[in-house]
C-alpha cells in the first residue's frame, strides 16, 4: 500500500507550484489558474487525511466536495471580474490595474 | 515496489508535470492545456485514495466547465496578443517562497507522527458519504448552494455590457 506521506508530499509539490505561479504571474488569468492548482493539492490533503486518519468521520471527504464547490463558484465571480476590469481599462494584467493606489 | 506504488508515481509525475507546465509555459493557450493534464492526474490521484465519487466530480467541473471558461475568458480578453512579458520582476522572489514553503510541508509531511492507520486506505462507500452530506451537512450544502446562485448571479451581472458602451 502506499504510505500518507506519499499523498502529503504530492501536496506540498502542488501546493508549492501554485504559491509560485500566483507570484511570479502578471496576467490575472495566469494567476486563477495557478489558484487552482493550490485548490487540488488542499482537496488532495483533506482525501489523504480522511480515508488514511479518519475513515469512520471521513469529514475531509465532505470538505474536498464543498472545496470544489467553492472553487466552482470563484472562478466563475473572478473570471467575470477579470473581463469588466479588461473593458474598462484594456488590460488583464494585475500591476497595471491600481485605481484604488494612489 | 507494489503495482500501486508504480501507477502513484506516475500519475504524480504527470500531476507535476502539469503543474510546472502552468506556471511555465511561455504560451498561454499551452498554460491552459497543462492546466487540463494536472487536473486530469490529480482524478487518477483521488481514485487511488479510493474517492472515486470525488474522481468523476473532478473531471466533470473541472476537466469540463472550469477550463473551458478560462480558454473563453483567454480568447475574450486577448492575452495571446499581449506584447508584454508574461512574469512580472518578482520571479526570484517567488521562487524563493515557493521553495521554502516546499521544504517547510515536506519536512512536516515526513517528520511528523500521524495519529492511526497510515499505510492503509479504508474505503467509504458511496452510501454513506451521501447519508452524511444530506444529513449531518444538510445545512451547509444548502448554504454552498445558495453561495454558488449568489456567484453565478454575480458573474452575469459583471460580464454583461451596459448600455452605450
Amino acid at each position: 500500500m502506499i504510505p500518507i506521506e506519499n499523498f502529503l508530499v504530492l501536496s506540498g509539490i502542488l501546493f508549492s507550484i501554485g504559491i509560485y505561479g500566483v507570484l511570479a504571474r502578471r496576467n490575472a488569468v495566469l494567476i486563477i489558474m495557478s489558484v487552482e492548482l493550490m485548490l487540488q493539492a488542499v482537496s488532495i490533503n483533506f482525501i489523504a487525511f480522511a480515508v488514511y486518519l479518519h475513515p469512520e468521520q471521513f469529514t475531509g471527504l465532505i470538505f474536498a466536495i464543498f472545496v470544489i464547490t467553492i472553487a466552482a463558484a470563484e472562478v466563475g465571480l473572478a473570471l467575470g471580474i477579470i473581463l469588466r476590469i479588461f473593458r474598462n481599462k484594456g488590460t488583464a494584467n494585475v500591476d497595471e490595474v491600481d485605481m484604488l493606489k494612489w | 515496489m507494489s503495482y500501486e506504488e508504480v501507477i502513484f508515481y506516475f500519475v504524480a509525475a504527470v500531476t507535476v508535470l502539469g503543474a510546472l507546465g502552468v506556471v511555465v509555459a511561455r504560451n498561454v493557450v499551452h498554460s491552459a492545456l497543462f492546466l487540463i493534464l494536472a487536473l486530469l492526474a490529480v482524478a487518477g490521484v483521488f481514485i487511488l485514495l479510493s474517492a472515486e465519487f470525488l474522481a468523476i466530480v473532478q473531471i466533470l467541473i473541472y476537466g469540463g466547465a472550469v477550463t473551458i471558461l478560462i480558454l473563453f475568458v483567454m480568447m475574450l480578453t486577448r492575452v495571446r496578443d499581449m506584447p508584454q512579458a508574461l512574469d512580472g520582476p518578482q520571479r526570484p522572489f517567488a521562487a524563493l517562497a515557493a521553495g521554502a514553503f516546499l521544504a517547510l510541508s515536506v519536512l512536516a509531511a515526513v517528520s511528523s507522527d500521524w495519529p492511526g492507520e497510515t499505510e492503509k486506505i479504508t474505503v467509504v462507500p458511496f452510501r454513506e458519504l451521501g447519508d452524511a452530506l444530506f444529513r449531518i451537512w444538510a445545512v451547509p450544502f444548502e448554504v454552498a448552494s445558495l453561495v454558488l446562485l449568489v456567484a453565478l448571479i454575480g458573474a452575469i451581472i459583471l460580464a454583461r455590457s451596459e448600455e452605450g458602451e
